[in-house]
């Protein structure tokens, strides 16, 4: 690791893209403060930092979508103004967003088409999807409409959108957040295939170990400063952890000496017809979750995640009561609420517009899940006080960081809302958690923190369902990891007596490649 | 060349308040240039429109009057707006609520001995019949996917043609000269004038109530908090449990009870007897209300009174300046454009972008 101050750069060839001298302000606030940033053609570059260190303000001033308050950029040693995406995209910069910039009543080739220019459109678009789709691997349907697609697949249009035209600069937020470990080798390959190429890489993530093996320099920010720059080779995961956050990320600790508990979730051959055209149907799905314990299940996007955490919810009721059992009563058939007055919490994927309403306060937030069990309405009269006590308790149990006594859970960054949604339910002390992908798009800290949190709960003796396609956090904290691929669940195996490897063999249905479109026309056939 | 619009930051409380201010009075500037255009003097018509209603107490009964039952169709009607229902049909709704009310006025036209009943079960059951009538759209909606828009609106003519047939067949007043109209009802079935000589009923008191009721039971109970996260957030709103098809139809009963209330009011207030005709299109002109008031009910009450006075302005313009009722008409649409686009410039910041055709 270098010194801390901005380096002077060694002499080389000029940088594809420089950015100088960086100042963006928000009123009082610098989101970037003076940051000095090199790009090289043939390159991967990590940018570095924890939510709120700066790194989405200086890509989006990279990629036109904000003008800094001072300082310059340039391109091949020209100063330049990026006023807006298409004046970013013309000097060749492209970006793959965490959040989706997708409409979601359009087809995937639409999608794509809406940024592309006039001239290639309809059949040449779709042949040229099919191309990028056959050379990087990233398979997609182009006539499936995007809500359909699961957070997996609609990444892969971002990708795909941004492939196809021929950036020299590609900036990635967070790419395989959503992907599993073969589908994030098959996008290593694919961004050194890139490097290779000639094309520089922006890369920006929170799993260190990606990295350290894929990029060759780092950018450290901090506060909006750059606080260091390090070749990540040579580092641990640990010391490029210490950088972010300016201190020891402390590792997860297991809740000692639970004894494994009574069945309080389980799940007796749970049956779906899929949910719509696209979705995946759930067969037969059998699980045992006690007291005391993590089971983790883990499994592409798209693989029936979502109907299984409707199901599990009450959102999606089950054809037979029977089929899904909270603490030996049966709860198939109930709603939501009535799942909740039995003592089970959910914290669903979507952060925004499905765990929380992004324009309502958070104090409304904390009423939306817990209205019927937390006392927060009594003959039909909202106890305002009383939420804005539990949203304060959630707040500062789970260290929530906000600007304002009360504000909207949109303003919220991905960390600290999935925080406040976590806490949301874990201060209930629910018997039964189920939690789809906890700690996807959060930073270190916070994820560190949601699976303490996690642990914790379990180890005062409640069952906990973790939804991930995170492995590496389900062997952090799964006691027994399960598959769920293609709407059916595998047996749940100590994590002790399996490894990432065959783990995620089974989430690519064994050996063959992961399932594409070919959930489009498999199944049953049913009359139409 | 195209338009970004990209959400502001920090929205200024001050710009978010002042926003429909300067929006009307751009429609005045506006308004003012096409009256010159057709060679009358803008000030005159500002003065008629705006300031004499507002200098006699009769107009300013008038403009109350007016503005009664656009404040209380649209506040019923904020509760389908919010959760992104449509309820085009209040007009319906308020025929049938003043058709199905009245109508106890017809029947009880004579009765002697106690009828301090009559009032309250006209005004009950002109709630219910909006209510009943407003859950027909409500219900295909729930049960059958139909739109509620069109449905809705449909049945407004429905609605006309059944009041319009009852007052010139079945409830038409026999020793009327055949002229198309009830019996005039007796006191009994009247809605009380709230100070002896004036033209002001209790209708009034109503719509202020219900303005002061949807205020608090949108902000306060978990009634209206279901309507704003499903308005909000659709799959959050699920995710709390709340049912869509509960909070459906009961946004439907909501309004249609509002627009069934506004409806009997006007009948057993300002006109007295059932006519083929009971409304000059409140039930149209409140939707506008209701977007002019953002959908709150205190906004929505500002709104009333505003197109309210216009609307009696109006009348005022036809008579003293020769203007037609079309003028008013379009100031009134070109109110709620601006009213809506100023919305839209202090919630988002335009940029042009040019260069770039898509």
């Amino acid at each position: 690791m270098t010194d801390i101050a901005p380096r002077p750069q060694p002499e080389g060839p000029t940088p594809l893209f420089g950015a100088y001298g960086i100042v963006k302000r928000f009123g009082d606030f610098k989101a970037n403060d003076g940051i000095d940033l090199e790009i090289r053609a043939g390159e991967i570059h990590a940018l570095l930092g924890e939510n709120g260190a700066g790194k989405s303000t200086l890509m989006k001033i990279l990629y036109g979508l904000l003008e800094p308050t001072e300082g310059v950029v340039t391109h091949r040693g020209d100063i330049v103004r990026l006023g807006n995406p298409e004046a970013a995209r013309a000097l060749g910069i492209g970006m793959v967003f965490q959040h989706f910039s997708l409409c979601e009543n359009l087809t995937v080739a639409e999608n794509i088409a809406l940024v592309m220019p006039k001239s290639l459109s309809g059949r040449d678009l779709k042949a040229r999807i099919a191309e990028v789709g056959t050379t990087y691997g990233l398979h997609l349907d182009p006539d499936r409409p995007v809500w359909s697609l699961s957070a997996g697949e609609r990444q892969r249009i971002e990708i795909t959108r941004c492939l196809l035209q021929d950036p020299s600069l590609v900036i990635l937020d967070e790419p395989t957040s959503v992907l599993t470990p073969g589908e994030a080798e098959l996008l290593f390959t694919v961004l050194e295939r890139l490097r290779d190429e000639g094309r520089a890489l922006l890369y920006i993530s929170h799993r260190l170990d990606e990295v350290r093996r894929l990029c060759s320099r780092a950018t450290i920010l901090r506060g909006g400063k750059v606080v260091g720059a390090c070749d990540p080779r040579q580092e641990s995961a640990r010391s490029l952890a210490a950088m972010m956050v300016g201190a020891q990320v402390g590792e997860v600790k297991p809740a000692t000496g639970a004894a494994p508990g009574r069945p309080r979730l389980v799940l007796n051959g749970l049956t779906l017809p899929a949910p719509g055209l696209h979705g995946t149907a759930l067969h037969a799905l059998t699980l045992t979750v006690s007291g005391g314990e993590i089971v983790g299940i883990a499994g592409i996007a798209g693989n029936g995640q979502a109907e299984l955490f409707d199901a599990l919810s009450g959102e999606a009721l089950a054809p037979q009561a029977g089929m899904v059992v909270f603490d030996g009563g049966d709860a198939g058939r109930l709603g939501i609420t009535a799942r909740r007055r039995r003592g089970a919490g959910f914290v669903p994927e979507e952060r925004n517009g499905h765990g929380a309403a992004p324009t309502l306060s958070l104090s409304d937030n904390a009423i939306l899940s817990r209205h019927a069990t937390a006392g927060l309405s009594r003959f039909g009269f909202l106890r305002g006080a009383a939420a804005k006590r539990l949203a304060q308790t959630v707040i500062a149990a789970f260290d929530v960081r906000k600007a304002g006594p009360d504000p909207a859970a949109g303003t919220l960054s991905g960390g600290n809302l999935q925080k406040f949604l976590v806490g949301r339910e874990i201060l209930a002390e629910p018997g039964i958690l189920v939690v789809n992908q906890p700690t996807w798009g959060v930073d270190a800290l916070a994820a560190a923190h949601i699976r303490q949190a996690l642990l914790d709960l379990a180890g005062r003796g409640a069952a906990v369902l973790v939804i991930s396609q995170d492995l590496d956090e389900l062997f952090e904290i799964a006691g027994r990891i399960a598959v769920l691929h293609d709407g059916t669940l595998s047996k749940a195996i100590p994590a002790g007596e399996t490894s990432r490897e065959s783990v995620g063999l089974l989430m690519g249905g064994s050996q063959t490649p992961p399932p594409a479109s070919a959930t489009v026309t498999a199944g049953p056939a049913h009359a139409h | 060349m195209r338009i970004d619009l990209s959400p502001r930051a920090n929205r200024s409380p001050a710009m978010d308040a002042l926003s429909p201010v300067l929006a009307f009075a751009v429609a005045v500037a506006i308004g003012g240039i096409v009256v010159a255009a057709m060679g009358r003097s803008p000030a005159a018509a500002f003065v008629t429109y705006f300031v004499a209603p507002l200098s006699e107490v009769w107009s300013l009964q008038e403009v109350a009057l007016k503005a009664a039952p656009l404040a209380l169709i649209a506040t019923g009607l904020a509760f389908c707006f919010r959760a992104n229902i449509w309820n085009i049909g209040a007009e319906g709704q308020f025929v049938v609520g003043g058709l199905f009310g009245g109508w106890i006025g017809v029947a009880t036209h004579g009765m002697t001995g106690n009828t301090l009943w009559v009032l309250p079960l006209m005004l009950v059951v002109g709630t219910l019949a909006g209510m009943i009538y407003a859950l027909i759209p409500g219900l295909l909606k729930v049960w059958l996917g139909v739109s509620e828009i069109l449905t809705s609106l449909m049945l407004v003519y429905v609605a006309e043609l059944l009041l319009d047939y009852m007052a010139r067949g079945p409830l038409r007043d026999p020793a009327g000269f055949n002229f198309p109209q009830s019996v005039t009802f007796d006191d009994a079935a009247r809605l009380p004038y709230l100070m002896e000589g004036d033209t002001l009923h209790a209708g009034v008191v109503v719509a202020l109530a219900a303005v002061v009721i949807a205020t608090l039971v949108l902000a306060r109970t978990l009634f209206g908090f279901t309507v704003r996260v499903v308005g909000a957030s659709p799959r959050a709103a699920r995710f709390a449990g709340f049912s869509d098809a509960r909070l459906t139809l009961a946004v439907f009963a909501v309004s249609g009870g509002a627009a069934g209330l506004a409806g009997i009011a006007e009948v057993a207030g300002k006109i007295g007897q059932l006519q083929p005709s009971i409304s000059p299109g409140y039930g149209f002109t409140a939707i506008i209300v209701a977007f002019l008031g953002r959908l709150s009910p205190v906004g929505i009450l500002v709104a009333a009174l505003v197109i309210a006075l216009t609307t009696i302005g109006g009348e005022g313009a036809q008579i003293d300046l020769k203007l037609p009722l079309d003028l008013t008409r379009a100031f009134q649409g070109l109110l709620l454009a601006l009213v809506l686009g100023a919305d839209a410039l202090s919630r988002y910041r335009v940029r042009f972008v040019p260069g770039v055709t898509t």
